[in-house]
């Protein structure tokens, strides 16, 4: 195909396609350990407040260099996380409105610095305006090189503290009474999520980074319950649809990277909560529906059994399908008859009424007067 | 100040009443969030309502996309029932793609039109006097003044209106619903409200500010009543007040009016946060350390008693023994401790030696005996 060739000529793509990538995959990690600890908005929150952090370290440095830009983001994120943090646990105010109020505060300050600058820096300012929405086709090599470092940074640190973090999410009074230090590690793994946010803010902007840190998650929760295959296949998940909405947005004309990017995991995240085995909306259905045949079948069997029980000889006395019909309501009663035949409990005579078979006999004394 | 700057800070007030009203519920219910969620997401519905009508003014307009903000909050439920995702994901998940579909419908099929994925999320609160509301030839004043007047004026009818069952549903909802209130109605209503709010105010302030303004004047109201006619009244001024400290800023500045207002709802938050009586951070840090000096008090008394009549109380009910490796007290304290007990009148002063009261005696043997019990 024409446009795998392009990925490796041509450089734009690349360096996009590659950034994408990249930023899905570590959210897409750092991303399962946010949904499972109920954290989901938080990305939202500290990917909008971000923004005074990227506007203040360029005012005070005056550079663009990405790792400047990311490291304020970085500083004003976890300011914003310990500010709500602080809320929460000294008033009454509850998370949700701690969330929205340091998420639209601390964002109304990043527009007010964006504003100044650009008054006063003029056209300088056009690289900070790409972090509301994100502008993936001006990541270059130098942005890259900040991505992956960062990137390779959280990613180690999750592996080295692999056994704590999982100890932090799934049982954290059992991981206290171990004596970990749990606020620490909170504090270490919110930082971590703070940085995977800051490596995508370019590339998707602050608006839409909450979903790269939802989606893969949630998607990926639907084919596992093993933490390290949630974390593995999230973060795959993530890197895949940062590669595919690079690759088409690239195709299409004035189709932008980051919302296609967001349009693409959230397609991912829909088909696996349907079609996913044992978890999924379809395999649930399926489930429910045999279910509910068995039930039949055995409600068939046991009014079967109870006529036949009036009988000195059971397994010869047959009897009229209406008779069934009359016994219980609901429909299927030939279907669950027919059932009943194929797994040799029943029989039917040539005039079409039915008997139980020996093994049948068993089976519907077992239903009815319980297993002996 | 300038006609404009009239019909702006005009504008912003009457937006901060709309969104306050609405806001105070959003957060005793616990639904903060959905006011991000539906502000983002009826940016689709703008974008379609306006290929449908062609006019960003059209009423039509409002009330089209405000139903996809519904529509937002049905996914979310329908989402979370499935029991595979929590409520919160379910959420981080709706919004972002609504919101994206809005951007991608915008820059492939509105480029020529006077729709700005900037203007929609920072707001334009500058160039709103511009839009004028003309009726016959006559101009009327700035077209937002009308409309979120009217927003404001809806909002505080449905909210006096259905008061009292807002209140129950909102306290109560299995009271509510017993009693024939459906609850499931007032909160869909609630929605619409908030949808309704947000489209009127996402092209004069931005989506953000709807969000500053829909909680954080109710959170800062929160902290100073527990009443809730009071906490709509406090949360609609505290709104308006950040509108004009915002406004004032943004002016004396010369910077981005929405984000000026947004600060200014967190400036008002803040000093109330800090300052409220009962509640905030400096009555709660004086409590404790009242608190705490009531404790050292007390145990002063305990400790007299304990010592009472037995052979070493010429030594233990010295001051000067307190700060002693005994009690471990320091000098500065003890004198703090024990000026406190002189004045509750837990204990009298006899020369070097301090002696419990009949107060004091039976405040200390209440809490020996409330501690054994």
């Amino acid at each position: 195909m024409n446009l795998i060739g392009e990925l490796f000529t041509d450089y734009t793509l690349r360096t996009v396609a590659l950034g994408s990538a990249g930023l899905g995959l570590v959210a897409g990690a750092l991303g399962a350990f946010a949904v499972l600890r109920r954290q989901s908005l938080l990305g939202d929150a500290v990917s909008h407040a971000a923004l005074p952090g990227i506007v203040l370290a360029f005012m005070l440095t005056g550079s663009r260099t990405p790792l400047v830009l990311v490291l304020g983001a970085a500083l004003a994120g976890w300011a914003a996380s310990l500010s709500m943090m602080l809320i929460v646990r000294t008033t009454r105010i509850k998370s949700d409105t701690a969330f929205g109020l340091v998420l639209s505060t601390f964002f109304g300050l990043g527009l007010v610095l964006l504003s100044l600058v650009q008054r006063s820096a003029g056209a300088g300012q056009a690289g900070l305006d790409r972090f509301l929405f994100g502008q993936a086709a001006t990541l270059v090599g130098d942005d890259l090189l900040t991505m992956s470092a960062l990137g390779l940074l959280v990613l180690s640190a999750l592996g080295l503290m692999w056994k704590e973090f999982k100890l932090l999410s799934f049982d954290p009074a059992y991981a206290g009474s171990l004596g970990l230090p749990i606020r620490a590690l909170d504090i270490a793994l919110t930082t971590l999520l703070v940085i995977a946010i800051v490596i995508g803010l370019q590339t998707v902007g602050v608006v839409l980074m909450s979903a790269m840190i939802v989606a893969p998650a949630s998607a990926a929760r639907q084919w596992t319950d093993r933490l390290g295959h949630l974390v593995l296949l999230s973060g795959l998940f993530g890197a895949a649809s940062g590669l595919a909405g690079a690759m088409i947005s690239s195709r299409v004309e004035h189709l932008p990277t980051g919302p296609t990017i967001i349009l693409v995991i959230t397609a991912i995240t829909l088909l696996s909560l349907l079609v996913a085995p044992r978890r999924g909306v379809l395999a649930e259905a399926l489930r429910k529906r045999r279910q509910r045949r068995q039930v039949r079948v055995d409600g068939i069997l046991a009014d079967l059994y109870r006529l036949a029980a009036q009988h000195a000889d059971p397994t010869e006395a047959p009897h009229e399908v209406d008779a069934l019909r009359a016994m219980s309501e609901g429909a299927g009663v030939r279907a669950a008859l027919a059932k009943l035949a194929e797994g040799g409990l029943a029989a039917a005579d040539a005039e079409g009424r039915w008997r139980l078979t020996a093994a049948g006999l068993a089976r519907g004394r077992e239903i009815v007067e319980g297993p002996s | 100040m300038s006609a404009p700057q009239v019909e702006i800070l005009l504008i912003a007030m009457l937006t901060a009443a709309a969104c306050s009203l609405v806001g105070v519920f959003l957060m005793l219910r616990r639904m903060a969030m959905i006011s991000d969620a539906i502000s983002h997401a009826i940016l689709p519905g703008i974008v379609i309502a306006f290929f449908l009508t062609g006019n960003l003014a059209s009423p039509l307009l409002v009330i089209g996309a405000a139903l996809t903000g519904v529509l937002t909050v049905a996914l979310v439920e329908l989402l979370t029932r499935t029991r595979r995702m929590k409520e919160d994901a379910a959420m981080g998940l709706v919004f972002p793609a609504l919101f994206s579909l809005g951007i991608v419908l915008i820059t492939r099929y509105a480029g020529n039109v006077h729709l700005d994925v900037d203007a929609v999320l920072l707001g334009e609160l500058a160039f709103a006097p511009f839009d004028r509301f003309i009726v016959g030839g006559t101009d009327l004043g700035a077209r937002h003044i009308w409309l979120m007047g009217g927003i404001t004026l809806v909002n505080l009818a449905a909210v006096t209106i259905f008061f009292k069952e807002l209140k129950l549903a909102t306290f109560d909802a299995g009271l509510a619903a017993s009693l024939g209130l459906a609850p499931l109605l007032i909160h869909y209503g609630l929605m619409t409200l908030v949808s309704v709010t947000a489209v009127g105010a996402f092209d004069a302030v931005g989506l953000i500010l709807v969000v500053a303004l829909m909680v954080g004047p109710a959170a800062a109201a929160y902290l100073l009543t527990d009443r809730l006619a009071v906490l709509l009244a406090l949360a609609v001024a505290f709104g308006m007040l950040s509108a004009a400290l915002g406004f004032g800023m943004a002016v004396w500045l010369d910077a981005s009016i929405a984000g000026c207002i947004a600060v200014g709802v967190g400036f008002v938050f803040l000093v109330v946060f800090l300052a409220a009586p009962g509640r905030g951070l400096l009555a709660e840090l004086g409590r404790r350390s009242r608190q705490r000096l009531e404790f050292a008090e007390l145990m002063l008394a305990i400790h007299l008693l304990q010592h009472e009549g037995e052979p070493d109380e010429e030594r233990e009910s010295r001051v000067d023994h307190l700060h002693g490796k005994h009690v471990g007290w320091t000098p500065e304290f003890t004198e703090r401790i024990v000026s406190g007990a002189l004045h509750r009148n837990l204990v009298e002063r006899v020369g070097e030696r301090l002696l419990l009261t009949e107060h004091g005696r039976l405040a200390a043997g209440r809490a020996l005996s409330g501690a054994e019990s």
